[in-house]
């Protein structure tokens, strides 16, 4: 429950700092929210489909270490051939889902969504795998990519986090 | 305008390139030593685990740049397919000073003397080029030893009984072992197997002037960050620039190979780094641009004398494009398994790199380099990819798996091969590379014995659950890209001859792995460097009777 409670904490100061932020470039034409390639309603579908992929338990999810911000991040850097991609399966992925469940994605309850990723059509297939990569790639890589906060994933592992490991306990052999 | 004559052109700086510059520097030549990338010192080392030559999603950390060189890779059907460097289709293996011996794992295998000798071992094969070197182990060995003690190498392969004769030990001591090594030498032992410590271009202790490793966790895929890996970019072309005979030029694509009416080579003309064409006359070239750029610039330098590109008359430049065939199983253990100290592999098996029953050949089998968390998301069995089920299994396995994987040895295929494109260019208006072909089925089966004998090893080590790593039908190449321009006597049936020297044209040489006619069971460098040795050596002694 902590691990909500810091969620909803830092989607508010989040928000209110993009708020703060759009507010000061709507004139710009930019669209409001803390995305950069997502469009808000997009955002919420790939959140869901995120904590799908790395649900939280006891240790949080992909949504909390804000796997979709490295995912939005690289979608206008390294990734951006695949916007196209993202938008077009995002659009069919939601339009299946409404006629399979009368319901968009994010408001079905957990299990129903996994129940209709198990039972994904063919065609989408493609979309959810690239999903999976790069869900995958933001949470377990390195936190300076944004999708792993506080080295969540890699705690998680129990793996060292401070990247370097050898200097403070490696001496150099003496010569002779 | 051309630029002041030089005696040789190197294409390349990479394994093979870096110790031809510095062994015809040294013999008084003057060299031109042209390299596409960069030159990345310890300084650029940039610990990220989705952007390096092992892991690029985000792209490659040594070259070359997404933006100005794709390639075209046909899969099995057919169907194209437009390849950026940081894409696993792409097959790439580095583009900068050192090319992969900046950032590779660094693995120093000799070949075994049945490496060189498949043909007459094991006899001729359905649907494979599969044949012998024309020249032996023998003729190698005293080159292995010169890039042993001059690039450096440490491990202790006293304890491998199947090893060709040696004259010396390794230069430098193994690294201490690992708990993974502690685990899985007794149990090869039980075995009756033959583990030891694998012979690294790595430094154990300080050597060349160069510190050792300090066990950090991101060594393969990257540049080491206090130096320690041995490539060419740290100990042969420094060298070779302190003759003061060669002129390391970066920045600079080569587009083509000039010959005269006389089919000989007159010079190369290139990009340079900002991109303007320059003409360099040279006496000699030497090609050292790796199996898929060294094909392509042979087939790219046309002429009414070589309407289909150099030393390609019979149609063999670019053909036999291999790799390996990497395969191998994990075993999942009941008690930690990772201790955090890289690089990670350190024990090897070379039982099972010939004389297996009905099969040509096998792989040397060892440990995994250390798995950082993103590598091994796929790692878990039967096909769970996402969801509770691979998150549970992520948290439970990380630190208790052990990966064994070897180097299949591919039965060479002609079909498997480097083509022109005929529609894509690069950023500078050349046909880029097209690859395309398949596994032989044969590699295959090895793969999947190897694979068989890592999971016994796991299992005897203790693994309480273990499953196979094998490889697909597609054609390989990556950073143990080989055998586009193979060795031979029969012009009809090679490029080179074994001196490397393209057979038609008499100043022109290709010295990288492009002229291995099989690729061992083995990773291909400390064999790459060898020969490089071994050419340049008769490069330099037929220059001076030259003059």
């Amino acid at each position: 429950m902590s691990k909500q409670g810091a969620l909803s904490r830092r989607r508010f100061l989040q928000v209110a700092a993009t708020v703060a932020a759009s507010s000061a470039v709507i004139s710009c034409g930019r669209r409001a929210g803390p995305w950069r390639f997502f469009t808000p309603a997009e955002a919420h579908t790939m959140e869901a489909l995120c904590d799908q992929i790395i649900p939280a338990d006891q240790d949080p999810g992909a949504a909390w270490a804000g796997t979709l911000y490295y995912i939005d991040s690289q979608l206008v850097g390294h990734f951006r051939r695949l916007q196209s991609a993202y938008r077009e399966g995002l659009a069919s992925f939601d339009a299946a889902c409404l006629s399979a469940n009368h319901a968009a994605f994010a408001d079905l309850p957990f299990d129903q969504q996994t129940a209709f990723l198990n039972h994904l059509p063919d065609s989408l297939q493609p979309f959810f795998h690239m999903v999976i990569s790069h869900t995958m790639q933001g949470f377990y890589g390195d936190a300076r990519h944004n999708g792993n906060r506080d080295a969540v994933s890699w705690r998680m592992l129990g793996i060292p986090v401070i990247p370097i490991r050898g200097r403070d306990q490696y001496e150099f052999p003496k010569k002779g | 305008m051309s630029l002041p004559r030089v005696n040789v052109v190197v294409i390349g700086a990479g394994a093979g390139g870096g110790v031809v510059a510095k062994e015809l520097s040294q013999a008084g030549l003057r060299v031109a030593l042209l390299e596409r990338g960069r030159w990345y010192t310890a300084n650029d080392c940039r610990k990220d685990d989705l952007r390096n030559q092992r892991t690029s999603v985000l792209g490659n950390n040594s070259g070359p740049d997404d933006e100005r060189n794709p390639r075209v890779y046909l899969d099995l059907d057919g169907s194209r397919h437009l390849v950026l460097p940081s894409e696993g289709a792409y097959s790439n293996n580095a583009a900068c000073v050192g090319g992969g011996t900046l950032t590779y794992g660094a693995m120093a295998w000799r070949y075994q003397p049945k490496d060189f000798r498949m043909r007459t071992t094991y006899g001729a094969l359905e649907g494979s080029t599969l044949d012998d070197w024309p020249i032996t182990y023998d003729d190698l060995a005293p080159f292995y030893e010169k890039a042993e003690y001059e690039i450096g190498v440490s491990g202790d392969v006293s304890n491998d009984p199947f090893k060709g004769p040696r004259a010396k030990p390794l230069p430098m001591p193994p690294l201490p072992p690992t708990h993974e090594y502690e685990i899985l030498k007794p149990a090869a032992q039980r075995l009756g197997l033959h583990p030891f410590d694998i012979p690294m271009l790595r430094n154990s202790v300080p050597y060349n002037g160069r510190p050792p490793c300090m066990r950090c966790r991101w060594c393969v895929g990257f540049i080491c960050e206090v130096d320690a890996k041995c490539g060419t970019h740290n100990t042969v072309i420094p060298r070779a620039l302190a003759t003061g005979l060669c002129d390391l030029r970066l920045g600079c694509m080569v587009k083509e190979i000039l010959t005269n009416d006389q089919g000989k080579v007159t010079g190369v003309t290139y990009f340079d780094a900002h991109d303007r064409l320059q003409e360099q006359p040279t006496d000699l070239v030497v090609l050292s641009g790796a199996a898929v750029e060294s094909a392509r610039l042979l087939l790219n330098s046309k002429s009414k004398l070589f309407p289909t590109g150099l030393g390609n008359r019979f149609d063999w430049v670019g053909r036999n494009l291999q790799g390996h065939a990497y395969s191998g199983a994990i075993g999942l253990f009941d008690f930690d398994t990772y201790d955090d100290i890289g690089p990670g592999a350190n024990i090897a098996i070379c039982d099972y790199n010939h004389g297996n029953p009905g099969l040509r050949g096998g792989a040397m089998l060892a440990n995994e380099f250390i798995r950082l968390p993103y590598q091994t998301v796929n790692m878990p069995p039967d096909g769970v990819r996402w969801g509770k089920a691979h998150k549970d299994f992520m948290r439970k396995a990380y630190r208790r798996t052990i990966g064994v994987m070897g180097p299949t040895q591919e039965m060479p295929v002609f079909g498997s091969r480097v083509q022109l494109d005929p529609i894509v260019k690069d950023f500078w208006g050349m046909p880029v590379a097209q690859l395309s072909g398949y596994q032989h089925p044969h590699t295959l089966e090895i793969a999947k014995v190897m694979a068989g004998r890592a999971e016994a090893w796991l299992k005897e080590a203790g693994a309480v659950q273990t499953w196979l790593n094998l490889p697909g039908n597609g054609v390989s190449g990556g950073q143990h890209q080989a055998g586009t321009c193979r060795m031979g006597n029969d012009p009809k049936t090679s490029v080179v001859d074994s001196w490397c020297r393209v057979h038609e044209v008499d100043n022109l040489h290709v010295i990288d792995a492009s002229v291995h006619v099989t690729n061992g069971g083995f990773n291909p460098v400390l064999t790459i460097l060898a020969n490089a040795y071994r050419v340049s050596a008769h490069l330099a002694q037929s220059w001076k009777g030259k003059v």
